[in-house]
């Protein structure tokens, strides 16, 4: 039998200090990543929603969930995971761009559904906030970021791609 | 055969597709020309992962045996295996890489922004998200194609090479089965008559402007909806099936 000792709130609550595991500034909630809590006689399930599907951190996102509402006392938890609607880079909040740009990484400009993904937008640099950069790879260490430098202050930056 | 074997069908076809060419892609790891594109291929490769697991996840659950993704791309052999051929082939040069992911990709887009609309939500759902991620990778491959195509004698003779070899084996993208047409006719898979209609016009555009020529639809490659495949798939099976099949169960 469980004892539905926390609510939808609480349990909420929990969840969104969890971090991104691959951009730990920013919760996997700010995200947009965390779908919906419910609870059944079964126990707890967390519906999240990939940000893409081959995403690695997809696994250490499920551990991280499970140990951590473990540790708050809530259990049993199981974590499904939903492609309906998809996650699109507008589901991040304006508050986790902010901190992307902070943590040295160009925030999405919008979630680019034109055809023209590789047009050539103006990516502001996000450590001096000059326009004057290039793009140098299309896609980074994850597949969410593309490589860019910045002309005026010559650093390299990450950019997260719109999706 | 009933709706829930040709669902099953469908499902393996494209999540095989997805798992095979994701492994051909994974093969340029630390091999590729240069960095930028060694980090782009490689990154199509986990895309395809992705929507393989979804797909094969899917299939397990239509199935309804309580086969997982892994079981399914692990305990399968070459004759369960419905990907179609040119995703099976070896990577050859890049152009031939290049070739091959501009075929594969226009055919994705239009075939998943087809399925967006199947009246399976599982289905659409995945296709959904599928969309976006290929539409970078068309995007790659077209422009590779642009700059080889119409670069220098020699990119433009080898992109020309693989094209044309590679030419034969897109008839069967195309194909329907008694599958197909069952899936159709409910409303679940796509009308391959417009998606092949979508795709050639796509590709013809895109080699007009990269100065190659296209090939005449002469003989077609068949044989992968029957599970009939080239001697390279079951050298891809041997090798990444060899864990599993040398220490059954086997987790870590």
């Amino acid at each position: 039998m469980v004892i539905r000792a926390h609510t939808k709130e609480e349990v909420f609550k929990i969840l969104s200090v969890i971090p991104d595991p691959e951009i730990p500034v920013v919760s996997i909630e700010e995200m947009g990543m965390l779908r919906d809590v419910l609870i059944t006689d079964k126990g707890y399930e967390v519906i999240l929603t990939p940000t893409y599907t081959g995403c690695p951190a997809m696994g250490i996102i499920e551990q991280d969930i499970k140990m951590t509402l473990n540790a708050n006392g809530v259990s049993p938890v199981t974590v499904k995971l939903v492609y309906d609607p998809a996650w699109t880079t507008d589901s991040m909040s304006d508050q986790a761009k902010e901190k992307l740009r902070v943590y040295g990484i160009a925030p999405p400009l919008h979630s680019s559904c034109n055809q023209d993904i590789f047009s050539h937008n103006i990516i502001r640099c996000p450590h001096c906030g000059s326009s004057d950069t290039v793009m140098q790879s299309r896609f980074g260490a994850t597949a969410c970021k593309a490589l860019y430098k910045c002309n005026d202050c010559k650093e390299p930056f990450e950019y997260f791609k719109c999706h | 055969m009933t709706e829930q074997q040709a669902l099953y069908k469908y499902c393996l076809r494209m999540g095989d597709d997805a798992l095979i060419h994701s492994y051909r892609l994974s093969e340029w790891c630390s091999n590729a020309p240069i960095l930028e594109e060694d980090l782009a291929l490689t990154n199509f490769s986990l895309d395809m992962i992705g929507r393989a697991q979804a797909l094969l996840t899917y299939a397990g659950k239509i199935e309804g045996n309580g086969k997982t993704d892994d079981d399914l791309a692990y305990r399968r052999g070459e004759r369960e295996y419905y990907n179609h051929l040119v995703m099976e082939l070896p990577n050859g040069d890049f152009a031939y890489t290049i070739a091959r992911l501009l075929f594969t990709s226009v055919f994705e887009y239009y075939f998943f922004s087809e399925l967006t609309h199947s009246v399976d939500t599982s289905l659409s759902a995945i296709a959904a998200k599928t969309v976006k991620e290929v539409r970078y990778h068309m995007a790659h491959a077209t422009d590779w194609m642009l700059r080889l195509g119409d670069g220098t004698e020699e990119s433009h003779y080898r992109m020309q090479k693989a094209v044309n070899a590679l030419w034969a084996y897109t008839g069967e993208l195309f194909e329907t089965d008694e599958a197909t047409a069952l899936l159709e006719d409910k409303n679940v898979a796509v009308d391959m008559a417009v998606i092949k209609k979508k795709w050639k016009e796509e590709i013809e555009s895109v080699m007009k402007e990269a100065q190659l020529e296209v090939p005449e639809d002469v003989y077609m490659q068949t044989g992968s909806s029957k599970g009939v495949h080239t001697e390279h798939l079951g050298h891809i099976l041997s090798e990444m099936q060899y864990l599993q099949r040398a220490y059954p169960d086997a987790i870590w």
